[in-house]
């Protein structure tokens, strides 16, 4: 049984209100951070913790957070991110509903550490019964003294705020999410300048995923190098996993990163194998944006050793044959999806969630959903494959946000390595309506490099 | 620390004030190697970005850090460190991308110029004859909204536009009222008024300047000419405006001045926004002092017989490689 920081108390009754939490040992990072430690000394904690982001981009929160300008006499703030949309990712969501009292300590302790007097928590407008959930938990937690004028009579002042977004995918993106909070439309800011130079109402701002957030909890408690200790190499500590698809228990697990990924997908302890006997044909690592591979490169790299759950071992061979960590949503599919119509649905969702600033993203994803709906359905021609690669390369890199490139990157790795059954689709258009393409050779195992001896 | 910096575009070194972008540092060496810009513009603040037509390719950061820009960058939005080195039309990489940006912008475009006022002098004209495919490869229907008339001077024509975000600044920024805004999202966002209200305040007729495709036009000159039939001629009145200095552009046909509008620099940008009342009531020659026929790109369709020839700047002579370069702009913009 691995380790668990995150959801250690999951299955205890009543977890979720400050009473039980308490007992189980809640709030005592606030305590120790507080009345032991200086701002300075837990952003060294969180440094020294490896900690990297959750939310989908990995960068250091650490170091994020010693990038915040302190220029004197302008408020500083933290957002905590929790317009969770990506298709796949649910983990935060399940964080917020069960354990919301983990959040609300982690923010304490980390507005104490940037020298915040106001946070908001920015929740996805779809997740009502969690603003609720918050809402109640902060109630409780300043009834308790954790939160308002003064706490635990150290002179530090801290308000919280929950406010619930619109439900737009684009406010996940931290410029998008400042811009929807402040009151206007989400649109990503152009950056340069960083939040957390000129953030929320042009002061620096700091940005968070809800687990990252959450996770200053165990690293206050048990010190930074504790912490850095699980995990392997530069991915650290625990991580959750949104397993969904076609698993026999899909659900959210909490994983030390290093974990292979074919005991995540196959053992019982997590995912437990394919549902109804199948064979697994492909898998999205990190939630809809990152590049979907085949399985036989989901539990191998490239050079047949196993492939492990970490942001290094995921991402190992670049878009060639890898993928991301991104923010844990791990789909799998079985024998019997088809690659082609994912696809399609996945990109059905980016033109969707466009915000339409910037015109590759704009046009380009509107144009890659019609392309994929017509070989989907039957009218594909063999240049729409072309086109299609065409489209996703205008699109990658040109955009002021990363929407674009994760409207790009599926669409290409599907191009990548399924080539072959979106050209079935196109020569076989009355058989591709009716059954599937099935697993062709993509679950064959890679077989283990030889190694070549160099001659000098 | 010197208040300027240097930045080599194309191989053209310049020396220019800290703080300036990329494009406007290209704009001050001027010729083919100016990025074009669609939804820049350097009177609204906080325009640009969008349109990603100006991406260019940032080869050194900067003197201290050398290291290149990962990706292509929106050079109307990236301010010059010293020593950066930026190619533009001498990146295959650079051209490639900008087509592809054009390509994707004409993608839901109508393509009516034939029947569009603003044919002649259009951005996305002008860019799709210089950078866009003969042939589109979008096959799908276009997205089409119905015409709105915002107020009794300007029609919106959704379909043409490309959501460059100008006019929003301008009714942000020159105008005392906010009027119209972007409704929706993705590629069903739309310019629009909120339920269905008039645009009515003195600076509005910018926006009809400031759009650089034709979705904000001129009522008053609703197909009433081709632009390159009329005669541009600078004039001037005495505006009792405060804020308007009453200089503008008069678009003779004959007799007749069929519209108005303000003077335009070689970038396409207006020197200065003029009232409605400049715009839409003085179309009478007795109005106006007339000072000088306006000057007229030679690449413009309104020069018709001109034609351009290869001039290249003093600067780039010795540079082989830029001039092929400008050579192969060049005969995009030669009408056959």
């Amino acid at each position: 049984m691995s380790r668990k920081l995150l959801l250690e108390h999951i299955n205890v009754p009543g977890i979720n209100t400050l009473e039980v939490y308490r007992q189980k040992g809640g709030y005592r990072a606030v305590e120790k951070a507080l009345k032991t430690l200086t701002p300075e000394e837990i952003v060294e904690e969180v440094k020294k913790s490896g900690l990297r982001g959750r939310g989908g981009a990995g960068f250091p929160t650490g170091m994020k957070w010693s990038f915040l300008a302190k220029p004197e006499g302008v408020a500083r703030y933290l957002v905590c991110n929790a317009d969770e949309s990506e298709p796949g990712t649910f983990k935060d969501r399940y964080l917020m509903t069960y354990i919301p009292h983990a959040l609300i300590e982690g923010m304490i302790v980390s507005s104490f550490a940037l020298g915040a007097k106001v946070s908001y928590i920015y929740v996805r407008g779809e997740m009502m019964p969690q603003i609720r959930i918050l809402e109640k938990a902060i109630a409780e937690a300043k009834a308790a003294g954790w939160l308002g004028k003064n706490i635990l009579g150290t002179g530090y002042d801290l308000e919280l705020y929950v406010q619930p977004g619109g439900g737009a995918y684009i406010c996940g993106e931290e410029t998008a999410l400042l811009e929807s909070l402040e009151g206007k439309r989400g649109n990503p800011r152009i950056k340069p300048p960083f939040p957390a130079i000129a953030g929320l109402y042009g002061c620096p701002t700091v940005v968070n995923n809800v687990e990252s957030i959450a996770a200053v909890v165990p690293i206050i408690n048990d010190g930074g190098d504790e912490y850095a200790k699980i995990g392997i190499g530069r991915s650290t500590g625990t991580k959750l996993i949104s397993a969904s698809g076609n698993l026999v228990k899909p659900g959210v697990y909490e994983i030390e990163l290093g974990l292979p990924v074919e005991e995540f997908i196959y053992s019982d302890e997590y995912c437990g194998g394919i549902a109804n006997g199948k064979r697994l044909k492909a898998t999205v690592a990190g939630g809809s944006s990152v590049p979907v591979l085949p399985a036989n490169l989901t539990l191998k790299l490239a050079n047949g050793e196993p492939r492990l759950m970490s942001y290094e071992s995921l991402s190992e061979g670049g878009f060639a044959t890898g993928t991301m960590m991104g923010s844990g949503g791990f789909i799998a599919f079985d024998e019997d999806q088809c690659i082609v119509r994912n696809t399609w649905n996945f990109s059905r969702f980016y033109h969707h969630e466009s915000c339409g600033q910037c015109s590759p993203c704009r046009e380009g994803t509107g144009w890659m959903e019609k392309v994929l709906h017509k070989i989907e359905h039957g009218h594909g021609t063999m240049s729409d494959v072309d086109l299609l690669w065409d489209i996703q390369r205008k699109i990658e890199g040109n955009t002021i946000c990363p929407l674009g490139d994760a409207a790009a990157w599926p669409v290409a790795s599907a191009i990548r390595h399924f080539r072959d059954e979106f050209e079935w689709h196109i020569k076989e258009p009355v058989k591709s309506q009716q059954q599937n393409y099935g697993i062709a050779n993509y679950a064959v195992p890679i077989e283990k490099a030889v190694e070549v001896k160099s001659e000098n | 620390m010197s208040d300027k910096v240097k930045v080599t575009i194309d191989g053209i070194t310049v020396e220019v004030d800290n703080g300036t972008t990329i494009l406007n540092a290209a704009r001050q060496i001027g010729g083919d190697i100016v990025p074009p810009a669609m939804c820049y513009y350097s009177k609204l603040e906080g325009s640009g970005g969008k349109c990603r037509t100006c991406i260019v390719k940032v080869t050194k950061g900067s003197e201290k850090d050398p290291r290149p820009m990962p990706k292509l960058v929106a050079s109307c939005r990236t301010t010059v460190m010293d020593g950066m080195e930026v190619l533009n039309i001498t990146s295959p990489e650079v051209l490639e991308a900008r087509a592809g940006v054009v390509e994707i912008l004409l993608i839901n475009h109508p393509l009516d110029c034939p029947v569009c006022d603003q044919a002649g002098e259009c951005d996305l004209q002008n860019l799709g004859y210089e950078h866009g495919l003969q042939k589109t490869r979008y096959e799908f229907e276009r997205r089409t909204f119905d015409r709105i008339d915002i107020g009794d001077k300007i029609q919106l024509h959704m379909n043409r536009c490309i959501l460059c975000y100008r006019c929003v600044f301008t009714a942000d920024q020159i105008t005392n009222k906010r009027v119209h805004g972007i409704l929706n999202r993705g590629d069903h966002s739309e310019i629009s008024t909120y339920i269905q209200q008039a645009v009515d305040n003195d600076f509005s007729g910018n926006v009809i300047d400031v759009c650089p495709v034709g979705a904000l036009t001129d009522r008053t000159f609703r197909f009433k000419n081709r632009v390159w039939f009329t005669k541009p001629v600078d004039a001037h009145r005495n505006c009792d405006h405060e804020k308007c200095n009453g200089k503008v552009t008069l678009w003779y046909k004959g007799e007749d001045v069929l519209r108005v509008t303000a003077r335009k620099d070689q970038f396409g940008e207006v020197e200065s926004f003029i009232c409605n009342t400049c715009r839409f009531d003085k179309k009478a020659t007795s109005d106006w002092v007339i000072e000088h026929p306006t000057h007229i790109d030679d690449t413009s369709v309104i020069a018709s017989n001109h034609y351009e020839t290869l001039k290249p700047l003093h600067v780039i002579q010795p540079n082989e490689a830029l001039q092929a370069a400008n050579e192969i702009e060049l005969h995009k913009t030669v009408k056959y």
